[in-house]
């Protein structure tokens, strides 16, 4: 492995990490009222009633895949007798339907970005850059996927999934990330160019799941003095006596 | 019991002409920025008829406000919790643009640029939603004064077929429509961002933009669809009751330019404990009833005893929309059958009534006549009770009755005859004073409200005391664009709508953010660049 590359495995990531935690606090502090999904459903909603549930469901699926290969180091599941066969054959099955999934609804929502003229007109530049790494990420790694059952290829959990863990360690196994083969490290660095990318495009709106409304009562009330402080101080009114 | 106060209104639609003022002037006030072309906080329907968006109250289709569960409990029609969550990537029950109507402009500089010819150059309509030139096919008000079209009126549907057509020719009215700003409001529950919320102090439903992620649940869980998404910013936007102007003692926009004078405003004082149970109740005709008994008396000890501050009692104890709905019982909620518990009240229209005995030769003023005529036009009673009562037609007769009632009695008066009182269930002097509240409806009157700070109602005065500036949090920085003393809101309005509209082009010194519609970077976005003059 050459000097440069080790030099990349090691402060790239650090580097997109703290572009994505920095440019969320800084997007949240700023930019809250930005902080959307920008929905284009007002304007189309036939195709996208398909395509966008299947797209984020299938999405779900992937992540929660990333999650297990990355994260379960493979002697955990050889120690409750998961054959590394066994393993990735599911993992092919499952990863690669999700994978499939979300590419078949990423180009019907591409498609319909671009035929659909109100939606068409109502994308930025920004939302172009990110579908782009968005659709790269997804092909690079539904290809990954689809030749990762190869037998000469080198496992995932192996090489990318220890370099990933040792990240937040703190201590990345560069050698072990120089180790997995080119189609790993290009769906790797794509990934970083979208998390890089998260905090600076319309992709925020996923950490805005709003899970506390399953635990909320329904209607939900607010006092005027509580939301005249929450305002910025330009367009502070005074404050009211307390009721 | 839980006094809580709200800010409501009462319309009195027999004296809606139908002008639109109001929606004109709430439209220049609100929406008049893209995003929201296509978005009226305020319209007026004629009714009967379509409404905006088309068939709105069909709920079978569009899903808004409350269903009783098995259990009898309240869930929201489109699904609860969990439901909504799993419906969160494509909102399944949401109106297209097409619903609404698809805003346009006219390719107003064609009349200028086009090059000499025989032929007048005209303006072709464009589409602001495609910027393609556009066939305007529907709009806010495109049946606006028919009154007889049948087959779209989710209401009509309701009434018995073979007295609709006659029914049509009898009878047209209009009813101008706001947010409901509801007790139960529907939209605040399905919102699962949370950014929807009703004020605690004036019972105003408001959208916190900066919380709203534009899920769209709030389009779908509003019966009247009176929250809109703006397709700009991607966020949900709904009629503020002019908060800004409410919280001053002035009233809503919509009321202070009606030509009619027709709208009324006031506190009214209800018991929060029993929300739920008033908008639970099994039968959807004792929605109407239930809600009057969640009303507090102002003059009872238990509003004293509340807590509210001095001027807000004193308020209650004027407030016209609290005569009007509980003394004179002559105001009924709009659609109490959605469980919303609607906050925005109507006069129901005797005027028709009035007209159509005319035109028989009877004298329509006779409270004989029109007694009688009120019961045998049993028609619009049907129609007027699926609008108010859930098709419950003895609220609104009594209503009518009581309108009559004063009418004939107020004639008597002014001929010089004798004065009669009619039998309504209204004494002389309550018959009076209502007679004066609808039809003198002096400005001080018919908009009693109450400032948010507390001040005596009248004194207009937004910005106080400087001293009460809450300068000790520290939240004014000693430089730059967050220094000084706050401009309020109304204030900041002003100058950038004053600015707005005199001037050519987008030339200010400094952009005022709120009224800068998100598209391109006016002059002035950004400091200028150094070494360029």
């Amino acid at each position: 492995m050459s000097w440069g590359e080790s030099l990349l495995w090691t402060v790239s990531p650090y580097v997109t990490l703290v572009v994505f935690v920095g440019g969320l606090i800084w997007r949240y502090k700023y930019d809250k009222f930005g902080w959307t999904t920008r929905s284009s459903q007002l304007y189309e909603s036939t195709l996208l009633r398909v395509a966008s549930p299947l797209f984020h469901y299938a999405l779900l699926f992937v992540i929660v895949g990333h999650v297990t290969g990355l994260l379960i180091p493979i002697g955990w599941t050889n120690a409750i007798g998961v054959s590394n066969d066994a393993y990735h054959v599911n993992a092919l099955l499952w990863g690669g339907l999700a994978g499939l999934a979300t590419l078949v609804a990423l180009v019907l929502l591409i498609w319909r970005r671009r035929a659909n003229g109100p939606v068409f007109m109502a994308t930025t530049v920004n939302d172009k850059v990110m579908y782009a790494v968005l659709a790269a990420a997804i092909v690079s790694g539904v290809v990954t996927t689809a030749a990762g059952y190869a037998p000469t290829e080198v496992s995932y959990r192996t090489t990318v999934a220890p370099w990933f863990r040792g990240v937040f360690a703190l201590q990345p196994d560069v050698v072990a990330m120089g180790a997995a083969s080119g189609l790993y490290k290009v769906h790797t660095l794509i990934g970083m160019v979208l998390f890089v990318l998260f905090p600076f495009s319309r992709l925020v709106h996923a950490l805005s799941a709003p899970l506390g409304y399953l635990f909320r009562p329904y209607i939900v009330y607010r006092s005027r003095s509580e939301t005249a402080r929450q305002r910025p101080a330009r367009v502070r009114v005074r404050q009211n006596r307390p009721l | 019991m839980r006094v809580m106060a709200q800010i409501a209104m009462v319309m009195n639609l027999d004296k809606c002409i139908g002008c639109h003022t109001c929606s004109v002037t709430c439209k220049q006030t609100w929406t008049n920025r893209p995003g929201v072309e296509y978005v009226w906080f305020n319209n007026v329907e004629t009714r009967p008829g379509q409404g905006y968006p088309r068939r709105y109250e069909d709920q079978e289709r569009w899903k808004g406000g409350w269903e009783l569960t098995a259990k009898g409990r309240l869930r929201p029609k489109a699904g609860g919790r969990v439901r909504k969550l799993l419906g969160i990537f494509a909102n399944p029950r949401m109106p297209s643009i097409q619903d609404y109507y698809e805003p346009w402009t006219y390719d107003y500089e064609s009349l200028t640029t086009a090059p000499l010819s025989d032929d007048v150059p005209v303006a072709r309509p464009r589409s602001l939603i495609s910027n393609e030139p556009a066939t305007i096919r529907w709009s806010a008000n495109w049946d606006d004064n028919l009154g007889g079209d049948p087959s779209p009126d989710p209401v009509l549907e309701k009434v018995s077929g073979e007295v609709r057509t006659a029914f049509e020719e009898a009878y047209m009215f209009y009813l101008p429509r706001i947010c409901e700003h509801c007790i139960n409001p529907s939209c605040v529950a399905s919102c699962p961002s949370g950014a929807l919320y009703k004020r605690a102090e004036d019972g105003i439903v408001l959208v916190d933009q900066d919380r709203c992620r534009g899920w769209r649940m709030c389009v779908t869980g509003c019966p009247y669809k009176k929250v809109y998404f703006n397709h700009k910013t991607g966020k949900a936007e709904k009629c503020t009751f002019c908060y800004p102007r409410v919280e001053v003692g002035l009233p809503t926009v919509c009321s202070e330019t009606c030509v009619g004078r027709l709208r009324y405003l006031g506190v009214l004082l209800y018991d929060a404990d029993r929300v739920a149970e008033a908008a639970s109740v099994p039968d959807e005709r004792d929605l109407y009833e239930a809600q009057l008994g969640l009303f507090v008396d102002p003059e009872s000890p238990e509003a004293a005893a509340a807590g509210l501050p001095a001027d807000w009692l004193e308020a209650a104890r004027r407030s016209p929309v609290y005569d009007l709905i509980t003394k004179y019982r002559v105001a009924l909620p709009l659609h109490p059958e959605y469980r919303t518990l609607p906050m925005v009240w109507y006069v129901p229209p005797l005027s028709p009534v009035v007209d159509a005995l005319s035109t028989t030769g009877h004298d329509g003023e006779d409270a004989d006549n029109l007694f009688a005529a009120i019961e045998t036009l049993r028609i619009p009673i049907g129609y007027l009770a699926e609008l108010f009562t859930a098709g419950d037609p003895a609220p609104v007769t009594a209503a009518l009755r009581r309108l009559a009632a004063m009418r004939s009695y107020m004639r008597a008066v002014n001929l010089g005859q004798e004065p009669v009182v009619p039998d309504a269930g209204l004494p002389e002097e309550e018959l009076r004073a209502m007679y004066r509240l609808l039809a003198l409806a002096k400005y001080d009157e018919r908009y009693v409200i109450p400032t948010a700070y507390g001040n005596v109602p009248g004194v207009v005065e937004e910005a106080g005391c400087p001293l009460d500036y809450d300068a000790g949090r520290g939240a004014q920085a000693p430089f730059g664009e967050s220094s000084g003393r706050p401009v309020p809101v109304s204030i900041e309005n002003f100058h950038g709508l004053k600015e707005r509209q005199t001037s050519d082009e987008v030339t200010h010194e400094r952009v005022n953010l709120l009224n800068w519609d998100g598209r391109g970077t006016p002059a002035g976005l950004f400091p200028p660049r150094k070494g360029k003059s």
